[in-house]
C-alpha cells in the first residue's frame, strides 16, 4: 500500500477561546519514525488524541491508516497502538498478567496471544520473568514491556507520547533500537518527545509551537535549511559576561547558554573567532576554547522559537 | 573563611538490604564548580546526594561541605546547603509569595522580604507573585521551587534531576539562572540521567552501580574514549546499521534517523573497512566524517569494559 500512514489537513482544535491546535497539516509515510516536537503545552497531546479518535476536531481532517478519524474512529482504533508517558501498565499485576490483559482488550485469539506473549517477553528482555510483579521492574524494562503491550495486536501505526521520560541513557538507547526494528518491519511510529537528542533517531520531524506548525523535515535537512550560519561553541570563564558582550555585537546572530558553554551563531567563522578572542582579552580572561560544531536539533529548535518570538514582537 | 573544598566525600557506602546502592565512593568538588553526577537509574545518584545533604546516614565513610562534617547536623552546615529533591513539593493552594514565605520560616530566615524580592526578580516570577502554585506552568513551578531552595542563601546548591520533564525552552532559562548563581560564587551539584546535559557542566562524574567510573572536565573525559567516532550519513540506515554491527569489527554502532555512528580505533585505518562493508551491502553513502566523541560514547564504552571485566 502506498497511501501515507497519516494524512493531516488543516486540523484545528479549540477549547472555548483557546486554540490548542491551529490549522496544522502534515503527512507521515508508512514505516517512518516520525518525531512530533514542541514545548509543554504546544499542542502535541491534543493532536495525538485527535489522531487516535479520542477527541473530535473542531475543523479540518485526519486520515489514519486510510480512515477518517471523525467518520471511522473504530477502523482507526483497530489499526493503532498507543503508549503514554505513564506506560499504562498495571503495577499490581505480573508481567504475564499485563500482557494477557492487553491481549483481551485487543481481542487476540488464544494462539495469537501465546505467540505474541513469547515475542513481547523476548523483546523486553523479560524471558522467564512472567511472574514478576510489574511494580518491581526497573524503568527500562517497564518501558519495553509497555511498548510490547502497545504493539501486541501488531498495529500498523503506533503513537508514543513522551515514551522515554525518566529512563536512563542505556535503556533509552536500546528502546530506540527497538523502535528502529519495528519501523524496519513496516510499522509507522509517531513519537512525541522534548529530548531533542532523541529526535535525531527520527527520519522525519515536525515542530509545533502554540498550536502552529513552524518547521518540518529530516534532521539533516532541518539543520541545513534552518541554520545558515556557523555555530561556535565557546567555553569562557564567565559565560554570562561574555554573552552580554556578544549580544551587543553585529557579527553574532544569536547566543545561547548551554551549561558552562555558549553556542554563538556567527556571520563568519574566522571573524567570529577573532572577535571572541579579542573580547576575552578585553574581559581580562584567558583565551576560551572555541570549536565549530555541527548544529544539534536543540540549536535548530531554539533558533526557530527565537525567530518566532521576535517575529511576534515585530508584529505588535 | 577556610579554603576547604566545597564537597569532600571519602569512602562513603550505603546498602539497602543486599543492594549496595553506593559502594566506597570518594570525590572532591571545588568551589564554584557546576558539577554533574550522571548515570542510569539505580546508579546511586540520589543516595549519594542524600548522604551529602545529611538526610541519609552512610554505613561507612564521611562527607563534608566547606570543611564541615554533614553528619554533625549542625545549623551551620544546614545553612550552607540548599537541596532541591526530585519530590520537592510546593503548596498548590498557596501563592508564589506565600510559598517562599513558608520556606523561609522552615529555614528560620526571619527577614526574608529583601531576599524574596531578589529571588523573584532573578527567576522572573515577580509579575506572577500572587498566582497560586497549582496554576503555574511546569517551568515556572520549577523556578519557584528553586527560589524556595535558595531563600537561606546557601553556598552549595544540590539539585536532584532538576530538568527531568522540563521542555527545552524552560531548560535553557534554567541554565541561565544556574550560571548566574555560579557567577555569584555558588557551587552547584546536580544529578542527571542525560549525558548531553552533563556535557554542559564544568565537571562531571560518570556513575554506575554505586561507583564512579570516571570523572573530570568534559573536554578531558572526551579524550578518554577509546578510538574515534565516524558519522556516516547513508541510505538505508537500518541496513547499514545491521551490516556494521554484524561485522563485529567495531566496539559500538548506533543508528539515528538519517545516519549511523561507529566507534573505530583509528579513522584513518578503519574508514576503508567501513566503506567496504557498506559498499558491499549496496548502501548509498552521502557523507562520512569524523565527529567529536560525546560523553555518551565514553559512558557506553566504560559500561561494556566493566561488563567484560566482571
Amino acid at each position: 500500500m502506498s497511501s501515507p500512514a497519516i494524512e493531516v489537513t488543516n486540523l484545528t482544535r479549540k477549547f472555548g477561546d483557546f486554540t490548542a491546535v491551529n490549522n496544522i497539516s502534515f503527512t507521515v509515510a508508512r514505516g517512518d519514525v516520525f518525531g512530533f516536537l514542541g514545548a509543554n503545552g504546544a499542542g502535541k497531546s491534543t493532536t495525538i488524541r485527535m489522531l487516535c479518535g479520542l477527541l473530535p476536531a473542531t475543523s479540518g481532517s485526519a486520515l489514519v491508516g486510510g480512515f477518517d478519524v471523525t467518520l471511522r474512529p473504530d477502523d482507526v482504533k483497530a489499526r493503532i497502538g498507543y503508549m503514554s508517558q505513564r506506560f499504562s501498565l498495571y503495577d499490581d499485576m505480573t508481567v504475564a498478567q499485563n500482557i494477557r490483559f492487553f491481549g483481551g482488550v485487543y481481542g487476540l485469539t488464544r494462539e495469537a496471544l501465546d505467540e505474541r506473549m513469547a515475542w513481547v517477553m523476548t523483546m523486553a528482555g523479560l524471558s522467564g520473568r512472567g511472574d514478576t510483579m510489574t511494580r518491581t521492574l526497573a524503568g527500562g524494562f517497564k518501558q519495553r514491556l509497555a511498548l510490547g503491550c502497545a504493539v501486541l495486536h501488531q498495529p500498523e501505526i503506533v503513537f508514543l507520547d513522551e515514551p522515554t521520560g525518566g529512563v536512563d541513557p542505556i535503556s533509552r538507547r536500546s528502546f530506540w533500537e527497538l523502535i528502529g526494528e519495528l519501523s524496519a518491519g513496516g510499522t509507522t511510529i509517531l513519537v512525541t518527545t522534548h529530548f531533542l537528542d532523541e529526535a535525531e533517531y527520527c527520519n522525519d520531524i515536525i515542530l509545533i509551537e502554540a498550536g502552529q506548525l513552524i518547521a518540518g523535515g529530516s534532521p539533516g535537512r532541518l539543520k541545513e535549511e534552518q541554520i545558515r550560519f556557523p555555530i561556535l561553541e565557546v567555553s569562557p570563564q564567565d559565560p554570562l559576561a561574555m554573552m552580554e558582550e556578544i549580544r551587543k555585537s553585529d557579527w553574532a546572530v544569536e547566543t545561547s547558554v548551554f551549561g558552562t558553554t555558549l553556542h554563538v551563531m556567527v556571520t563568519d567563522e574566522e571573524k567570529g573567532r577573532k572577535e571572541i578572542d579579542s573580547l576575552s582579552r578585553r574581559l581580562g580572561s584567558g583565551a576560551p576554547g572555541v570549536h565549530r560544531i555541527i548544529p544539534s536539533l536543540e540549536d535548530v529548535f531554539l533558533h526557530l522559537l527565537e525567530q518566532k518570538r521576535s517575529g511576534r514582537k515585530g508584529a505588535v | 573563611m577556610s579554603t576547604a573544598a566545597a564537597v569532600e566525600i571519602s569512602g562513603i557506602a550505603k546498602a539497602f538490604g543486599a543492594l549496595r546502592a553506593v559502594d566506597d565512593l570518594s570525590m572532591t568538588i571545588d568551589r564554584g564548580e557546576m558539577f554533574a553526577l550522571v548515570g542510569p537509574d539505580g546508579a546511586g545518584k540520589t543516595t549519594t546526594v542524600r548522604m551529602l545533604c545529611g538526610i541519609l546516614k552512610p554505613d561507612r565513610g564521611s562527607a563534608s561541605v566547606f570543611g564541615l562534617d554533614v553528619q554533625s547536623g549542625s545549623d551551620e552546615v544546614k545553612g550552607k546547603i540548599g537541596y532541591l529533591s526530585q519530590r520537592f513539593s510546593l503548596y498548590g493552594d498557596l501563592s508564589i509569595d506565600e510559598n517562599i514565605e513558608f520556606f523561609s520560616e522552615i529555614h528560620g530566615v526571619r527577614d526574608f522580604h529583601a531576599r524574596r524580592e531578589e529571588l523573584l526578580r532573578f527567576t522572573r516570577l515577580t509579575e506572577f507573585r500572587q498566582r497560586l502554585a497549582d496554576r503555574l506552568s511546569g517551568g515556572m513551578r520549577q523556578k519557584l521551587a528553586l527560589a524556595c531552595t535558595l531563600i537561606h542563601t546557601p553556598d552549595l546548591l544540590i539539585l536532584d534531576e532538576p530538568t527531568t520533564g522540563v521542555d527545552p525552552v524552560s531548560r535553557r532559562d534554567f541554565w541561565v539562572i544556574l550560571q548566574s548563581l555560579v557567577r555569584e560564587g555558588m557551587t552547584i551539584v546536580l544529578t542527571t540521567p542525560y549525558l548531553d546535559e552533563a556535557e554542559r557542566c564544568s565537571s562531571v562524574a560518570l556513575m554506575n552501580r554505586g561507583r564512579i567510573m570516571e570523572s573530570g572536565r568534559p573536554a578531558e573525559l572526551r579524550t578518554k574514549v577509546d578510538g574515534e567516532v565516524l558519522e556516516i550519513v547513508c541510505k538505508p540506515v537500518r541496513q547499514a546499521f545491521h551490516l556494521l554491527r554484524s561485522s563485529e569489527s567495531f566496539t559500538s554502532v548506533q543508528a539515528f534517523g538519517d545516519r549511523v555512528n561507529v566507534v573505530v580505533r583509528r579513522s584513518a585505518d578503519d574508514r576503508p573497512r567501513v566503506e567496504e562493508i557498506l559498499r558491499n551491502g549496496k548502501i548509498a553513502i552521502q557523507d562520512i566524517r569524523v565527529v567529536r566523541p560525546t560523553l555518551e560514547n565514553l559512558f557506553i564504552s566504560l559500561m561494556s569494559r566493566s561488563e567484560v571485566s566482571s
